[in-house]
């Protein structure tokens, strides 16, 4: 992490979504900053999905104020999805594309020039070590290169802040090292990750973990100081303590 | 009489021109009354192995038998045993909790009230519920739905396919709650995971990876056969320290594990001094070394090499 001027790529204040009666997200209030790797945490249901939802520009908050990468989320979703890059572990790459074809499609997608993503995807290619793997279907890599190939590409386009839902689930112990070996290096560089997960142990590679419970943003500190707050040894303990009492089911 | 034998169980799948492996030679049991775990990353063969004990799959070669009944040949009587929760949900979406429920009940010529004893624990939290179609539940309601309509007919041994990927920490503690009661009912249990903290709560484990299986054991003597020194670290700056760690010339092996990095040494009776210097000299401030037990996570990895 290189937060030198502390510069705010995320700035949400009451931000609030409703489905008829139901509140899925409550008066969410955070700021996320520059290069900083954001864990975004909460039971299932909580209310994370709605909230990244807003945030990415693809759904109209009920009330409350959001900017993303400098750019309000109700006027100017656009360049807001030019900004930023997304993987799930659901959907992240097409499967019956080969892997040259998919770094073009999403560089294209992104506005990259030819020129561009000819030598930046060779560049990506070698330093994966995917040179004799490159002219394959995506479908034929286990999901470990799958997931690292797919978080590359959403980070092709230099984007300044890049959502990651789930990236790791399923994936082998040391490859989900792997992976978060790559996350630590794109915020290094300056990329600020916002990532959701169900590893408590991945709570602790985190700059700065929030905790949703039942639509509210119930505690957001360093992984340190909520465990000191919470009086606990690890992040599943404070986790545990704070979703227990969660009414909503997903 | 084992609840459950696979014997050199091998399965490939052809892919394009290719074919894959994804069971090779496989070979375990299960014991009557036993909670049994297979371990192991998404493509491990997890769900083959599953397939070809629920009699769904035909295995290329080896045998296989639950209760004493072969998979090939008993299939039928097979199926009357057991109960099968897949890791897809596959329930009727347009039918209602409750139908849902009745029917598996009556395809298995009995009813819900005779068994509800079995169900009752889970089934209760869904029965506000009962009404509404199976489609338009939550993730963590489907999960309970799908459990009670693979106990409904009193299985002897039951199968569960990554009941728990996704789902968050606090669901997943009440979830292996909800075994730990069925299995004190005497009820044989093959669960999968792909969450390492999981094995724990299990009898016996298999871990498994890219369909052989690395090893098979209670989960104290797993953790107890890892034949290195241990070591926790940690300093201010984590990414820093990984990195230092990984260029230490007696460094075997270093991962991030959450708030620690673990290590292991070339040289395991190496003087901890020497480790301690190295960091110092890295720059690292207010380190903290100390030797730890290994977690199964530790050992898979390790395994894995």
């Amino acid at each position: 992490m290189l937060i030198t001027e502390k510069e705010i790529v995320i700035k949400t204040d009451k931000l609030t979504k409703k489905f008829g009666d139901f509140v899925a997200a409550s008066e969410i209030t955070f700021e996320v900053f520059k290069g900083e790797i954001f864990g975004f945490l909460g039971a299932n249901g909580a209310g994370k999905t709605t909230a990244m939802k807003m945030l990415i520009g693809i759904s109209n908050p009920s009330s409350g104020n959001a900017q993303v990468a400098g750019y309000d989320i109700y006027k100017q979703t656009e360049q807001i999805k030019k900004s930023i890059g997304y993987m799930s572990q659901k959907f992240s790459l097409y499967e019956d594309l080969t892997i040259k074809e998919n770094i073009q499609l999403f560089g294209g997608i992104y506005g990259l020039s030819d020129k561009e993503i000819k030598s930046k995807s060779e560049e990506l290619i070698t330093k994966l070590g995917l040179n004799t793997e490159a002219d394959k279907l995506v479908a034929s890599l286990p999901l470990g290169w799958k997931q690292k190939l797919a978080f590359s590409i959403a980070i092709f386009h230099q984007p300044k802040i890049v959502f990651l839902d789930e990236p790791t689930g399923g994936v082998d112990p040391i490859t989900r090292r792997q992976f978060w070996d790559m996350i630590y290096e794109a915020s290094h560089n300056g990329i600020t990750i916002f990532v959701t997960t169900h590893y408590m142990d991945e709570a602790e590679y985190c700059d700065r973990v929030s905790i949703m419970v039942d639509g509210v943003i119930k505690a957001l500190d360093s992984p340190e100081n909520l465990k000191k707050q919470f009086n606990a040894k690890s992040m599943d303990e404070v986790f545990l303590m704070l979703a227990r009492g969660a009414k909503r089911g997903e | 009489m084992k609840a459950v034998e696979l014997e050199n169980i091998f399965k490939s799948y052809p892919i394009k021109k290719t074919s894959v492996q994804v069971v090779d030679d496989v070979s375990f049991s299960v014991d009557d009354g036993e909670l049994f775990g297979l371990i192991g990353p998404d493509g491990a063969g997890k769900t083959s192995i599953f397939r070809i004990l629920t009699t769904l799959l035909l295995a290329d070669k080896g045998n296989a038998k639950v209760l004493g009944y072969d998979v090939v040949k008993d299939w039928k009587s097979i199926r009357n045993i057991i109960g099968y929760m897949p890791g897809r949900f596959s329930l009727y979406q347009d039918l209602t909790v409750e139908e849902n429920l009745e029917f598996f009940a009556t395809i298995f010529n009995t009813t819900i009230r005779e068994n509800y004893k079995l169900v009752e624990d889970i089934y209760k939290q869904l029965e506000p519920f009962k009404t509404r179609r199976a489609g338009k539940l939550s993730g963590g309601m489907k999960q309970k739905l799908a459990l009670s309509c693979a106990l409904i007919h009193k299985p002897k041994v039951l199968f569960l396919d990554e009941p728990t990927t996704g789902v968050d920490p606090v669901s997943r503690k009440e979830f292996w709650e909800m075994l730990k009661r069925l299995k004190s009912q005497g009820i044989t249990i093959l669960v999968s995971t792909p969450y390492m903290d999981e094995a724990k709560l299990c009898d016996r484990i298999a871990l498994i990876q890219n369909g052989k299986i690395l090893k098979i054991d209670t989960p104290q003597n797993i953790m107890d056969s890892f034949d290195k020194n241990l070591f926790a670290v940690r300093s201010e700056n984590m990414f820093k320290l990984l990195n230092d760690l990984r260029t230490f010339n007696n460094t075997e092996s270093c991962f991030a594990f959450g708030e620690f990095h673990h290590l292991t040494l070339k040289d395991n009776d190496i003087n901890i001094s020497d480790l301690e210097k190295y960091i110092a000299q890295s720059g690292h401030l207010n380190a903290t070394i100390k030797i730890i037990k290994p977690e199964i996570e530790d050992c898979f990895m390790q395994l894995m090499k």
